[in-house]
């Protein structure tokens, strides 16, 4: 939670969405809760139940990984996807990798910053290198995602 | 010379039996999965290298928290050293050893001036490229031969095959010719503008009189090595063969700054920009050189009346023109990879394949080498195609090589 209040207050972009749990926090009157999940191929997902809004971004283990990014790929929005599609792709000079939908939805915002900026993916990948948001039409797949632990263990 | 000839001497009474076979050997008990090392693999990882494996060894792929950028841009700007002692060094020797090389290649090497180098290519009986080479001439009956680890079994074996051929033949009892593996031998490449004042503060030799393609027997702070001008990277820079005693001392004396280690991930981009092929991805035994673009390769006067291996299948070539040429693109949005194919931008026909292609750190742009349908103009500079990568086409064009200026040292 500390960190993600770290990244809303450094990611503009982020904050209408990250402005609840702060409010949380204060009031404990809102009923929000932000959940993060991941998959074995280095995606993570928060998603923020109040909006119904899973934010999409690579893990830091995998940015690390691949290198210096030079182009990423990103759906179109307004684009259905179900879990698993391959909507995108993050390239370095050392290869491409896909990028697949986390979970089922909607592609409500993609993070335009990345056209100009791929590098924000290696510099800062959960705040300031997200790649698209989606709505999710099925919220309970976050359910089936993996919890930071489980994520860990998939590739240590 | 008197110094090469000495250790590779000394080396050649224990090889001389097993040298052909000793690889093989090697290879029936060494289960697949058990990488090589060159001799400097403890040097690497002692220098924070991510060892993966390539042709066969365990190799340096970066060093440290060096990204692959940084690393590329480093040896285009300053200087870099990269261990390349995977690749096979030979010394082929004996009194018609001309002949025999302009027997298993297209190139000019009676015309080739003593301690100078070529790229060239062996050839299979139908004219496909079974390697890419570099030869360097000491003498009429000496030469110098590094071929690609990647192609180990298969060239050796070639060698070993036509060596007999030769040998037992007319022209063998004019006199043999002999192979002498350089098994352990180091090789590094110092690349980069930085290169030669690094290594003329290392030798009393005037590196201002050793021209790209030239090579020498150098003092080196009390080593003699063999040093050959030239590279992988589109820089100036050498290629330096060493004792396998020797390699750890000689490596450390070369990657003081401002040399940084350079691994393969640079390696792969630099040689890109340079429009450098990497056997295996852009050329293959189904390739013959005039369609590999390296009809520059055969010598002039070999062309028609050359009699190498594989001489029909090139001649067949030059006459009507290749089937398919490779060439340079320039793609826009995504970097298109091998495999990509290429289409024609109205009909949508398949014109061919993308071999190599990356976004080039030195350029800014995607830059890709493939294959196109040859004749109705799809090779020429300039022409449009579109290239398709993960299911969306990508504007490109057809673009010279090498896409980055190379800078050789002339004099």
């Amino acid at each position: 939670m500390q960190a993600i209040l770290r990244q809303a207050r450094a990611s503009p972009l982020l904050r209408p969405q990250l402005a609840s749990p702060r409010v949380f926090r204060a009031s404990r009157l809102s009923r929000t809760l932000v959940t993060k999940r991941y998959t074995v191929e280095h995606e993570a997902v928060e998603f923020d139940d109040a909006t119904g809004l899973g934010v999409v971004y690579i893990t830091d283990h995998a940015q690390a990984s691949l290198g210096d990014v030079v182009f990423v790929e990103l759906p179109t929005v307004g684009t259905e996807v179900t879990k698993g599609d391959q909507i995108g792709a993050v390239e370095s000079v050392k290869a491409a990798s896909d990028i697949y939908a986390p979970v089922s939805g909607t592609i409500e915002e993609v993070n335009e910053g990345l056209a100009d900026q791929p590098g924000l993916l290696n510099k800062s990948p959960e705040a300031q290198g997200w790649l698209c948001k989606i709505k999710l039409s099925e919220p309970a797949q976050m359910e089936k995602l993996l919890s930071e632990e489980a994520y860990k263990e998939s590739w240590a | 010379m008197a110094i090469w000839r000495s250790c590779s001497l000394r080396a050649s009474m224990a090889l001389r039996k097993t040298a052909v076979h000793a690889p093989f050997r090697a290879l029936a008990t060494q289960p697949p999965s058990e990488l090589k090392k060159t001799g400097l693999y403890d040097f690497h990882v002692s220098n924070g290298a991510k060892m993966v494996p390539f042709a066969g060894y365990s190799m340096p792929l970066a060093y440290g928290d060096v990204g692959q950028v940084a690393s590329h841009n480093h040896v285009r700007t300053r200087v870099g050293l990269f261990d390349v002692g995977h690749m096979v060094q030979s010394i082929f020797r004996g009194p018609t050893a001309t002949a025999f090389l302009e027997w298993l290649t297209p190139s000019s090497l009676s015309s080739l001036q003593p301690y100078s180098s070529t790229l060239s290519v062996l050839l299979n009986e139908r004219g496909g490229i079974i390697d890419d080479t570099i030869i360097t001439k000491h003498a009429e009956d000496a030469f110098y031969v590094v071929t690609n680890a990647g192609r180990r079994e298969r060239d050796l074996s070639w060698f070993a095959d036509r060596l007999a051929e030769w040998n037992a033949g007319e022209s063998g009892a004019k006199g043999p010719v002999e192979m002498e593996l350089l098994e352990d031998w180091g090789l590094l490449a110092l690349q980069g503008p930085e290169a030669a004042s690094y290594l003329q503060a290392l030798t009393s030799f005037d590196l201002k009189t050793l021209t790209f393609g030239k090579s020498a027997f150098l003092p080196i702070e009390g080593f003699n090595l063999h040093v050959a001008r030239g590279g992988y990277t589109g820089e100036d820079g050498f290629e330096i063969s060493i004792p396998p005693s020797q390699t750890v001392e000689v490596a450390m004396l070369l990657s003081k700054a401002p040399v940084q280690l350079t691994g393969l991930g640079a390696r792969d981009s630099l040689r890109l920009e340079a429009g450098m092929c990497l056997y295996g991805s852009d050329l293959d035994e189904d390739t013959t050189p005039v369609e590999g673009g390296l009809t520059w390769v055969i010598g002039k006067e070999r062309k028609e009346r050359g009699t190498f291996i594989g001489a029909e299948g090139v001649r067949a070539h030059l006459r009507d023109g290749p089937p398919r040429r490779r060439v340079g693109f320039v793609v826009e949005g995504a970097p298109a990879r091998q495999g990509a194919k290429i289409f024609d931008p109205a009909t949508k026909q398949l014109l061919g394949t993308i071999t190599s292609g990356i976004p080039s750190p030195t350029l800014g742009q995607n830059i890709a080498m493939g294959y196109v349908l040859s004749g109705a103009g799809w090779q020429k500079k300039g022409a449009a195609v579109e290239i398709e990568v993960r299911g969306k086409m990508r504007a490109a064009s057809v673009v010279g090589m090498p896409f980055v200026k190379p800078r050789y040292w002339r004099g």
